[in-house]
């Protein structure tokens, strides 16, 4: 059937199968390759997306149901040419090690920003508490997390003086 | 993984769902969150002919009070639930503890509830709290108590015409508690042990209701009425609250497995048990 989901502010209009996964339609149809596969089983949170805002398993998601709705994956979350506060977090934190799975681990870092501008550590370890990290790199991921907090906090804290 | 092949029907009412339903096979199924759905379509263990998607459907979300119950509408995710102010004593306890942030997202309370998984959390703080849940059919609305909707392990009264449109959970008048302690290996796993409890108070102090339910222990969610009976009538207390637990832990039916053993699974009925009705009774007292 014919679906068209708005991948970062663009309309991708396809004919898709209804047995299609979101992830398979994101990394195949629209050909964004950031959005990760893991386990393939709703357990790791490696394939999250933000589906209208929401952080959900893309695995775990068919095509069809996003027909109409908005979906950010990482390669969205840069805009105008600069990167998230929370890529650059990221970055400046090590908030990383093999990388797998930060994709995910940035898109829920961004969205608890947008619910919740100031989580204290354990807020944000329950927010990503659905996100496996093989390498177990949680401490920086949180560190990260935090660190893209302030950040924001200061920018706009410039921004309104 | 692919799921085998099926129809899709995105219904945009509910009576477009029950006609497509009425049309199908007996191997069509809704299709509310997916979080236990598909999954299980990835897997094989599922191999629906065709997919009711009943999420675009109007009016079929929200957790809300309405004339004495909480309503909690099929479509209503378990972030749903969690975020509301409506929801209350074991629902609220609950819904934190459902999967992960992310399944709870997508997963619907109305979902699990049907699916019937043993290891399911929603069903036992429905019966704890005496709850109903609504079925829609060609014939019209019907109410079914959630210990007459709870048939089997994932097989539930619904009649293979209908569809459930919400649950609903009596909203006490009185002073009234709820908890729902929940042992997991991580986040996301299924629950070891989980214990859902429930108490209401009487004017003169004493317990004038009580609901208690245990998850993972038994081939269905398993409601305790033995203890139920013990607690109504008697002033809360610790003695008393050790004594339901000793009837909870001999009414649990665990089983050896990867979570751990049953005897031990027993114990931890028996001292969840415990907690479950402080907690309760120390919001009740609170109330």
């Amino acid at each position: 059937m014919e679906v068209t989901v708005n991948v970062n502010g663009t309309d991708h209009t396809a004919d898709v199968e209804p047995r299609k996964l979101l992830v398979d339609h994101i990394r195949t149809v629209v050909g964004l390759t950031g959005t990760h596969i893991g386990c393939d089983t709703t357990s790791c949170g490696v394939c999250t997306v933000l589906l209208d805002g929401a952080p959900v398993k893309s695995c775990t998601v068919l095509a069809v149901q996003a027909d109409g709705r908005s979906v950010t994956t990482v390669e969205g979350l840069k805009s105008g040419g600069e990167l998230h506060p929370v890529q650059t977090a990221f970055s400046d934190e090590h908030g990383l090690q093999c990388g797998f799975c930060t994709p995910a681990m940035m898109l829920v870092g961004a969205a608890l920003l947008e619910q919740n501008p100031d989580p204290s550590d354990e807020e944000i370890r329950w927010a990503i508490s659905g996100n496996l990290c093989r390498c177990t790199g949680y401490m920086n991921i949180v560190k990260s997390i935090r660190a893209a907090a302030e950040a924001k906090a200061t920018a706009a804290a410039g921004a309104d003086s | 993984m692919l799921p085998s092949r099926f129809d899709y029907v995105a219904a945009h009412s509910i009576e477009e769902a029950l006609a497509a339903k009425a049309q199908g096979d007996e191997d069509t199924r809704f299709l509310a969150g997916g979080q236990s759905l598909l999954p299980m379509m990835k897997l094989r263990l599922a191999v629906p002919s065709k997919l009711i998607d009943i999420n675009r459907i109007d009016g079929l979300g929200g957790v809300e009070r309405r004339n004495g119950h909480l309503r909690i509408g099929a479509a209503a995710r378990h972030a749903d639930v969690a975020a509301s102010d409506a929801a209350f004593g074991a629902v609220a306890a609950a819904a934190p503890w459902i999967s992960d942030p992310l399944v709870r997202n997508l997963g619907t309370l109305c979902g699990s509830v049907a699916h019937c998984d043993p290891e399911g959390d929603w069903n036992s703080v429905l019966l704890a709290t005496g709850a109903d849940v609504v079925a829609r059919g060609p014939g019209g609305e019907r109410s079914i108590p959630i210990a007459e909707f709870v048939q089997d392990m994932f097989a539930n009264s619904l009649a293979s015409d209908e569809m459930v449109t919400e649950v609903r959970v009596p909203v006490p008048s009185g002073r009234s508690g709820g908890s729902y302690v929940k042992l997991e290996r991580k986040i996301g796993d299924y629950a070891t042990v989980a214990v859902a409890g429930h108490l209401e108070l009487g004017d003169d102090g004493r317990i004038a209701a009580a609901g208690l339910a245990l998850t993972s222990v038994a081939p269905i969610n398993l409601k305790v009425a033995e203890a139920e009976a013990l607690l109504v009538g008697n002033q809360p207390g610790p003695e008393l609250f050790a004594e339901a637990a000793e009837l909870a832990a001999a009414a649990a039916d665990p089983r050896d497995d990867v979570r751990g053993t049953a005897r031990w699974k027993r114990q931890v009925v028996r001292t969840f048990t415990g907690r479950a009705l402080a907690a309760a009774a120390d919001q009740a007292l609170k109330g």
